[in-house]
């Protein structure tokens, strides 16, 4: 009897997914699909807007991470205003956008460590969904749970400082930015108030993050190394000379092997090595490598990705954790999809310590705040979000108003290594099985929310959603239904 | 020497100039009237109707008002502000007005009102309209999407040889207010500029020039509208 098993909603990520899987008469997977169900538009409708605003309209797109919208549209539109193609803004623009991207950083990868990810690593992914949820982790661990609150509250006050406030603010506009920062906004950030909410404390409580999770490793190897691991590219900006770099550089992608299949291009020139597949059951595209086609050429973004393609991480803490993250597996590419947590957290741990560093740097007090030069008609503005990759590239006509727009966001580029993790998965723990458990169905989802996917920038919800679940036979007759709310 | 009149206004006895204009008698007596057609130093116009008060019981434009003798006025009845609050509605269900991505969020007379009067829906069905952003203009940006045609720019904004530079067109409900290309031929930025910032709303913005002001430092991120005037 042929079975179709239905996950909808995908619960744990931003936005709405659901995930199908095929089982044929011998119980083997016959098809696994994430699909993406809803569907945004702004490619669309930011066409015949004033150039200007993009960086500010296309940030609605999420309100998990809209600084990396903000910013990838602001470089996009910094080509446009010809303030140069990411090296030409001022010191203090530039050093006041990294603060509000590495504050973006923080901030979202402490919300989806502790709070999306954490209780499957807490309580197991098998454990009574009842406690294995935010509300358990506060319950089980309540330093941990205030920590997590309160690196999320800092992160989300260096953006507000830099953008205006702290969920879609103003701060980047094209050529720079519209402030940089008081005196007394960089020693509130630095120092805090008298409380916790200081730069060294970050640094502090990201390294005990990073602990937490190596002692959870030691005594849960098997899990965390086995869990959805398979081979794949791996793509990410990074610096000239080979260092971690989230807001700026040329795009680097290596293979399972680690060779360089991608190197040292210029952001400007993305389309020249991208292209992107559309399938009927999905509103989410799949990007490739052009040069490789859509079977070899698909490619996994965000903190793991980063780690295989960087050759170092900028910052002496998070360099240290790199260099063991680099040991487990000889150096080669880490194709664990659980050590995507592992990754994340080293990127918490970089991210805490460029904001210290940031803040400590004059520049951020300055008043140059604005380049101009000679107009051009498009742009492309690609950041380090930190799902991974994300692409902004805009026509703008001779009147000043938005002919194009493509966004190829993080998550889209994920869109394969997804779809191959649900296979995994449904291969490991569903094959040959006569009855669907709810710790099955939510190894899917433990497997898809590794990615930390953010599924309404890709084409944005989290709460108490429900999960149905439905066996059917292949006439259509309903088997059996799961449902949990 | 000027002469004064003597009025009552919400029930209290105040002095005006004899001929001043009501919005501006009352905000000298500490009363906000709201307005948005109105600006100070252009003809009045009594388009947007918000500043409607009673004189002497009877609903009429405080913009286009002239404080008289012994004249009674209410500026602030439960019905006065119902109506403006409908006023206010109105324009948003009316046009295409999406404050998030708006330039002059912040600086927006007509949001600023929204706020006041606590308008966190239209109570009227939104009506969408298909419009234009008009963008040839080398200095100015008309978008069509947002203006409340309350003709603030027609009235204020001149050429160096005292032509306006904005001009109705079309008529009835697809009336739009645009630049008159041979008028607006030669503006400098500082005119651009002022046409921007004569109009309440974001429908006139400076071509390159985008939320330059951070938040937090916007004319009502400092104050509410209305809070300026003491009584």
């Amino acid at each position: 009897m042929t079975r179709k098993i239905v996950i909808d909603p995908v619960t744990r990520v931003e936005g709405h997914g659901k995930v199908t899987i095929h089982l044929d008469d011998a119980g083997n997977v016959a098809q696994s699909r994430l699909h993406i169900v809803e569907f945004r538009g702004f490619e669309r409708f930011v066409q015949g807007r004033p150039y200007w605003e993009a960086p500010v309209l296309v940030q609605r797109l999420c309100g998990i991470c809209p600084v990396s919208h903000h910013l990838s549209g602001a470089k996009a539109m910094d080509v446009v205003v010809g303030a140069g193609t990411g090296d030409g803004l001022t010191p203090t623009a530039e050093k006041i956008r990294r603060l509000m991207h590495y504050g973006q950083i923080f901030q979202s990868h402490s919300l989806h460590f502790f709070h999306l990810a954490s209780p499957d690593l807490l309580f197991g992914y098998d454990a009574d969904p009842a406690t294995r949820n935010v509300i358990g982790v506060a319950l089980a661990n309540r330093e941990l749970a205030t920590q997590a609150v309160l690196m999320r509250k800092y992160g989300q006050e260096v953006i507000a400082a830099t953008a205006g406030k702290k969920i879609h603010g103003t701060g980047a506009i094209p050529g720079g930015v519209n402030k940089s920062l008081t005196a007394e906004e960089r020693d509130r950030l630095l120092k805090g108030d008298g409380g916790p909410l200081n730069a060294d404390q970050m640094v502090a409580w990201s390294q005990g993050a990073l602990a937490f999770f190596k002692d959870y490793y030691q005594k849960h190897k098997a899990f965390i190394d086995n869990f959805s691991k398979f081979p794949s590219n791996h793509l990410c900006l990074v610096r000239k000379d080979g260092a971690l770099d989230l807001y700026h550089g040329v795009l680097r992608a290596v293979d399972a092997e680690g060779r360089r299949i991608l190197d040292d291009v210029d952001c400007q020139d993305y389309l020249q090595h991208f292209r992107e597949e559309v399938k009927s059951w999905s509103y989410m595209k799949f990007p490739y490598l052009k040069k490789l086609g859509p079977e070899k050429g698909w490619y996994r973004v965000g903190p793991l990705a980063r780690l295989n393609v960087v050759d170092f991480i900028p910052t002496p803490l998070a360099q240290k954790e790199f260099e063991e993250f680099k040991a487990a597996t000889g150096g080669k590419p880490n194709d664990m999809c659980m050590h995507t947590h592992w990754a994340r957290l080293i990127e918490v741990l970089h991210a805490a310590e460029k904001m210290r560093e940031l803040l400590r740097d004059p520049d951020v007090l300055g008043n140059d705040l604005v380049v101009r030069g000679a107009r051009r008609p498009e742009g492309v503005g690609i950041i380090e979000a930190p799902r991974g990759t994300l692409f902004h590239h805009y026509a703008v006509g001779d009147d000043d108003l938005i002919k194009m727009a493509n966004l190829i966001v993080s998550t889209t580029n994920n869109n394969e290594p997804m779809n191959r993790a649900v296979n995994y998965v449904a291969t490991t723990y569903m094959a040959g099985q006569k009855e669907i458990t709810e710790p099955m169905m939510n190894a899917v989802e433990v497997a898809i929310r590794a990615y930390d996917p953010c599924l309404s920038c890709a084409t944005h919800a989290y709460g108490q959603m429900p999960l149905d679940l439905t066996l059917v036979d292949a006439a259509g007759a309903v088997v059996a239904r799961r449902r949990k709310n | 020497m000027a002469s004064f009149v003597r009025f009552t206004l919400d029930g209290k006895t105040c002095l005006a100039e004899e001929g001043a204009q009501l919005v501006a008698a009352a905000r000298e007596a500490g009363v906000y009237i709201p307005t948005l057609c109105n600006y100070p130093g252009i003809p009045p116009k009594g388009a947007c109707r918000i500043c409607t008060v009673l004189v002497n019981g009877i609903p009429q434009t405080a913009c286009t008002t002239k404080v008289v003798e012994d004249m009674n006025v209410a500026t602030t009845t439960p019905e006065l502000e119902a109506f403006r609050r409908s006023v206010v509605e109105i324009l948003f269900a009316e046009g295409n007005h999406l404050c998030p991505s708006c330039e002059r969020s912040g600086n927006c007379e007509l949001q600023a009102l929204a706020y006041r009067y606590r308008v966190t829906v239209s109570n009227f069905p939104y009506l969408f309209p298909k419009r234009d952003v008009e963008a040839w203009h080398p200095k100015l940006v008309k978008d069509h999407n947002r203006c409340i045609q309350c003709k603030r720019c027609i009235r204020g904004i001149h050429n160096a040889a005292g032509h306006a530079i904005f001009a109705f067109g079309k008529r009835g409900d697809k009336v739009v207010i645009n630049i008159d290309p041979d008028t607006s031929k030669d503006i400098d930025d500082e005119l651009a500029q002022r046409a921007m910032d004569i109009c309440p709303v974001g429908a006139i913005l400076r071509k390159g020039k985008g939320f330059d002001v951070p938040i937090g430092r916007r004319t009502y991120d400092r104050a509410p509208i209305g809070s300026e005037v003491r009584p």
